[in-house]
């Protein structure tokens, strides 16, 4: 299977979730309530060192384990940006969780975060049926 | 096997958290993200006439297989290796999270509010369907969560995801400050 690398990379990533408890509604209370650095250290350390490691791709045109060159898209302002990014933090708050979370928590053995996931699943089919009336 | 039980400290987790984004770039040219898997399972899944779910989700599998793996990663780091010990809070925190009416602090989330019973109750619904549904909305209206903007988008310097990020921290403090209060007690 071609694809099966990105299963590790995800077992990896859902694992360090865990661990980091950055999938915690605690974690998250604890955040936006300014009360511990836990998270803030994290979310700014992995922005460095992604940071770090596109400079280090950028400067030496380091190309894909399979020799392509590595592209990126860039990211396009739309109003989404704002009203789609204030209406997620609102949920992010309310569950605790991120799209990311969800899947990691779920497979912690908690079932009842099933009912988000669905719930951002059809958050997403709704978007996709309204996107041309919203303002971009 | 202690460092496998045990929560990691922020020096640990962040970096290795931001290693995904490079990773997935030297994998199979992939950009970090997350919130996109949504996308594709309603492509997948749901039939629809919408145009914004007709494209080859299959050339995007990458991402769910993604997923799929970090749910089986969950399971591993939650389950068969999960933390013996109750999290470790922030004295203030607790006593905040008290006063919301929190009383179950034995897993990751308080299960006296996230359970199954509890979708009976209006809190329930709005915590964890509304909260759902805006997670699913808000994220693909933005354009990315907090892996796709707020990682990989910032590591990549991009201008939009700095104004997502901004907003995304907004809207959790407008919920947790001045909503949250009131939901938690109806």
């Amino acid at each position: 299977m071609k694809n099966f690398r990105f299963l590790l990379i995800g077992m990896l990533f859902g694992f360090i979730l865990i661990k980091a408890e950055v999938i915690s509604w605690f974690r998250i209370q604890e955040m936006f309530r300014f009360q511990s650095f836990h998270m803030y250290g994290i979310i700014g350390s992995a922005i460095c060192v992604g940071m770090i490691s596109l400079l280090i791709i950028k400067k030496y045109k380091i190309k894909t384990f399979s020799g392509e060159e590595i592209k990126i898209a860039p990211k396009e302002f739309t109003k989404g940006n704002v009203i789609g990014g204030l209406m997620f933090g609102l949920g992010w708050a309310m569950t605790g969780a991120c799209p990311g979370p969800l899947y990691a928590l779920i497979g912690s053995g908690l079932p009842i975060i099933i009912v988000p996931l669905a719930s951002a699943i059809i958050g997403t089919y709704v978007y996709g049926i309204l996107k041309d009336k919203l303002p971009h | 096997m202690n460092i496998l039980t045990q929560p990691w400290p922020w020096y640990i987790a962040g970096p290795l958290i931001g290693l995904m984004v490079p990773l997935l770039l030297l994998a199979g040219n992939k950009a970090f993200g997350i919130s996109s898997t949504l996308r594709h399972i309603c492509a997948a899944c749901i039939p629809t006439q919408a145009k914004f779910f007709k494209y080859d989700w299959k050339a995007e599998s990458w991402n769910l297989i993604f997923a799929l793996g970090m749910i089986i990663g969950g399971f591993i780091a939650g389950y068969l290796l999960q933390n013996p010990n109750p999290i470790e809070l922030s004295e203030s925190a607790v006593e905040s999270m008290n006063k919301l009416g929190v009383k179950n602090y034995s897993g990751l989330i308080p299960q006296d509010i996230f359970n199954f019973q509890q979708l009976l109750t209006v809190r329930g619904i709005i915590l964890m369907v509304v909260g759902g549904f805006f997670i699913g909305f808000g994220t693909r209206y933005a354009g990315g969560c907090t892996s796709g903007h707020a990682i990989m988008g910032l590591s990549n310097l991009q201008m939009p995801s700095l104004i997502a990020t901004c907003c995304f921290f907004a809207g959790g403090l407008l919920m947790t400050w001045f909503i949250l209060p009131y939901i938690m007690n109806l």
